[in-house]
């Protein structure tokens, strides 16, 4: 019996569940620590509003429905957080993932507004859009061994400029914010599928859903069954040997670039094209989306499958923190109290080595008592 | 009575998960003497210099300073006690001069500020007391590998260390580096400074060594005094069982000319100048050819413009009839080049990957490995299992061990076996037996000599002399980026070879 429990213990997929586990439980605390410091009587109140999310609401058809609003989000969230892991498999930092998602935005929008596109047009034209600028990061890396996260971070901040003045022209005459897709071209939205039923009606529960689930099962098939998905890795673990091999180091460091670009352009086209939210063309910081992508590639322990649950879980608290009781907090904690527990996301693999290395010692301790 | 003995580490025992690392072993330096600890890759030498060193607590043994017990918890304790450690791979700041390497750590200062004209001074007593000819004022990216050595003894006298310990210095040096050491170690064991010697070169134990402690396997086998013993004796000590130090083979007529070097030029990453000049050569089928030099004389370079990893800067190159100077690396690869690279943890093996991963990394795209771009993942196990079998590559887990744990000896194997199981046309070995211990060495030479009794071509790299006198037909020596002599094996001596190695000597243009 102690013995079944050590070697569960050691197996790596138990490892980061466990320590995914704990860090979750230790951003809720400090979440809740700050909460106590800035109004000790609302505390678990919002704690418990954050947690509960959809379930603050007593009536099962308004859970489903607001489980719906959080799942719409979460596919583009899957789909930035796979730009990030699959970059990673390959030895890469994908902190683009922000503005090839806003580059999606941006050519999903433009076709369903301006050229009045079919939506599965729109989505292309968005994977497109994030693989030419993933490309354009690989592409100096591995050309002019410009460090990606460099380039990246540059590339950010220009697609986001572009973006604004690209999608200027069809913007609401009376707002900031771009025209209503269903008024404007109702083509371009994705099809519900019947899936909006499942949530009472909410007509952004679209196909992006269980289209975010498949492409999460097909990065990790890619990953770990495919000759394409071999060569990667090895680049990424040793671009040397990689050479040494035959491989084309550069143009695999360019092509993983395109796909996890493209990955996060799609992820944009499922944002925007339900028609869930509109782009504000006067913004001036990049979405969080791409950068949340990070952390819900981290805490889902950099795997594809559990990127889904993480991308869920991270969307889940920060949809939660729409529920904080603005009387007693400002309007800002809902976002601090998320980016809290996104940011100890990070600590995931921290965690694991911890634990493995605890392990480790103990088994050595234990042997040497034993003999 | 005085205690004769400067360390003595008694009855050590220590295990891993799975593995008896030090089984028992007993290992007394005398004051003053050099002493050589001698064992295969894994026999448990590291092991027990970590013990020695606090790294690792043993679960039973003592060990004894003086004659009295002490207890080492961490690397710091060892220091206080005066043990001293040159590793294989020097712990040197780069960019700092030798002097300040040397005092690194132990900083003469006064009132915050350094104090370099006294320590200069005691480091130059030193040199002159111990004949380490060092510059003090240069920096040690600027200096030789041997002086850069000769830094690191300095830097364990300079903090008065009793108990040296050496770990394999030779790997680095040249003929003449090591005679040098050798010269210095002695010095230094005339001073009283007692040395422990950590080799598997029989020669260099044989020559400079008062006694030698044997490991095999975790387990100690015996002591002896080097000069009651022999070269073979300390191999089947080492080994258990004898070792052949000569290869067989019988003479071969070299068929034809497999690979036609021509001009070949190839341009250095270190400095502007070209690393390789104007090289031509030819490997016909059926014979080895080898290489020799100093480490650093272009050698590698000149393997990268062959296999593709660098371009020439001018040159031709033919591969049984067909030009393949502007070939890919990988359909040189395909058209009959295997590569056993240098570094085997660099280009060799994807470390992170498992075994059978690593064994196919030439093949993987092969339909027998891949169908519709998916990987055929039985067919991947069955042929590393054939290979692991054949070849006799020793692993934790079979093919799904990670290569980073496997033992340098077995990584190697493993990297022979999947370049030469390709049935190439033209084998390139570059230092295949580097860091091994003799029972691989010998293994590994048996497989390049079969080869070319198979009728293959083979192109081998070494620095190791006797390497190059035993396995090759006809020896080319480098020098400079040049080939600068052409000798055969059955007639040329060491000294002849080593003067053409050192440049004193070239062929008549």
């Amino acid at each position: 019996m102690e013995k079944k429990r050590a070697s569960l213990l050691r197996n790596p997929g138990v490892q980061t569940l466990l320590s995914s586990l704990l860090c979750i439980l230790l951003g809720l605390v400090i979440g809740y620590i700050a909460l106590l410091i800035i109004n000790p009587a609302g505390a678990w109140g919002a704690i418990t509003a954050i947690v509960k999310n959809f379930w603050n609401y007593g009536r099962t058809n308004l859970q489903l429905r607001y489980l719906g609003n959080t799942l719409v989000k979460t596919a583009p969230l899957l789909m930035c957080s796979l730009s990030v892991l699959f970059a990673y498999k390959v030895g890469l930092f994908n902190i683009g993932a922000a503005g090839q998602y806003v580059a999606g935005a941006g050519a999903a929008l433009y076709f369903a507004l301006a050229l009045k596109m079919p939506w599965w047009v729109c989505m292309i034209a968005a994977i497109l859009a994030g693989a030419v600028l993933g490309c354009i990061s690989g592409a100096l890396k591995s050309f002019c061994n410009v460090n990606e996260v460099i380039s990246c971070i540059m590339l950010n901040w220009i697609a986001l400029y572009t973006v604004n003045s690209l999608l200027n022209p069809v913007k609401n005459p009376t707002s900031p914010y771009t025209m209503g897709l269903t008024s404007v071209n109702p083509e371009a939205v994705m099809p519900s599928l019947g899936i909006e039923k499942l949530f009472t009606n909410n007509r952004y529960t679209t196909l992006a859903i269980p289209l975010a689930i498949v492409i999460a099962v097909l990065i990790w098939v890619l990953l770990s069954k495919t000759k394409l998905g071999y060569e990667l890795k090895a680049t990424g673990l040793n671009k040397h040997a990689a050479k040494y091999a035959g491989m084309r180091e550069k143009t695999n460091i360019i092509l993983t670039m395109a796909i996890a670009g493209g990955l996060a352009g799609l992820g944009a086209a499922m944002m925007y094209l339900t028609g869930f939210e509109e782009w504000s063309v006067t913004q001036s910081s990049v979405p969080a989306m791409g950068f949340n992508g990070i952390a819900a590639a981290f805490l889902g322990g950099l795997h594809p499958i559990g990127a889904i649950f993480s991308s869920f879980f991270i969307q889940h608290i920060t949809n939660g923190g729409g529920y904080v009781d603005m009387t007693m907090y400002s309007s800002d904690i809902s976002d601090f109290i998320s980016s809290m527990i996104i940011y100890l996301c990070g600590f995931v693999l921290f965690f694991r080595q911890f634990m493995s290395s605890r392990l480790a010692r103990r088994d050595e301790a234990r042997k040497g008592g034993k003999q | 009575m005085e205690n004769p003995y400067a360390i003595e580490m008694l009855n050590i025992t220590k295990r891993f998960p799975g593995i008896v690392a030090n089984d028992n072993i007993t290992l007394q330096l005398r004051k003053g003497e050099i002493h050589a600890l001698l064992g295969e890759n894994g026999a448990g030498k590291s092991t027990l210099m970590s013990v020695l060193f606090g790294l690792y607590q043993p679960e039973e043994g003592v060990i004894k300073k003086d004659g009295k017990e002490v207890s080492i918890k961490n690397p710091n304790d060892a220091t206080a006690l005066g043990i001293g450690m040159v590793h294989q791979h020097f712990k040197l700041v780069e960019c700092f001069t030798v002097l300040d390497n040397i005092i690194l750590g132990m900083e003469p200062t006064k009132n915050g500020f350094l104090q370099k004209a006294e320590a200069r001074k005691k480091i130059v007593a030193l040199s002159e007391r111990y004949g380490l000819h060092v510059d003090p004022d240069a920096r040690i990216e600027d200096v030789t590998v041997g002086m850069q050595q000769r830094t690191e003894i300095l830097k364990m006298l300079y903090r008065d260390n009793e108990i040296l310990i050496f770990d394999e210095p030779t790997a680095v040096l040249t003929p003449q580096e090591i005679d040098e050491l050798m010269q210095i170690m002695r010095n230094l064991a005339a001073e009283g400074k007692s040395i422990l010697f950590i080799s598997h070169k029989l020669a260099e134990i044989m020559a400079v060594a008062d006694r030698c402690t044997v490991l095999r396997k975790g387990k100690y086998i015996g002591t002896v005094d080097t000069k009651d013993t022999t070269v073979e004796a300390l191999s089947a000590m080492m080994v258990g069982r004898d070792v052949k130090f000569h290869v067989d083979k019988e003479d071969k007529t070299p068929g034809d000319v497999i690979l036609k070097i021509e001009n070949m030029t190839v341009a250095s990453r270190m400095h502007h100048n070209n690393a390789v000049k104007n090289v031509s050569l030819e490997v016909r089928a059926g014979e080895i050819v080898c290489i020799a030099g100093i480490d650093g004389n272009g050698q590698t370079e000149f393997v990268y413009g062959l296999a593709g990893l660098e371009p020439l800067v001018s040159g031709k190159i033919t591969l049984c009839g067909k030009d393949i100077t502007k070939a890919s690396i990988r359909s040189r690869s395909v058209s009959g080049i295997s590569h056993i690279p240098e570094d085997r943890h660099k280009h060799g093996l994807v470390l992170d990957y498992t075994l059978e991963d690593n064994i196919v990394l030439q093949r993987y795209f092969e339909p027998e490995f891949t169908k519709a771009g998916f990987l055929r993942r039985k067919n991947i196990r069955s042929y590393a299992e054939k290979l692991i079998d054949q070849y006799d590559v020793r692993s934790g887990q079979g093919p799904v061990t990670v290569a980073r744990s496997m033992s340098g000896g077995n990584q190697q194997k493993a990297i022979v076996a999947r370049e030469i199981d390709r049935d190439p046309q033209l084998l390139i070995a570059v230092q295949p037996t580097r860091g091994l211990d003799v029972g691989a060495i010998e293994y590994i030479h048996r497989q390049i000599v079969a080869q070319r009794d198979a009728g293959k071509a083979v192109l081998l790299v070494s620095l190791e002399m006797d390497e190059v006198m035993d396995v090759s037909d006809r020896i080319l020596v480098m020098y400079e980026g040049e080939i600068v002599g052409e000798l055969d094996p059955r007639t040329a001596t060491a000294e002849e070879m080593g003067l053409y190695m050192a440049g004193a000597k070239r062929k008549e243009q």
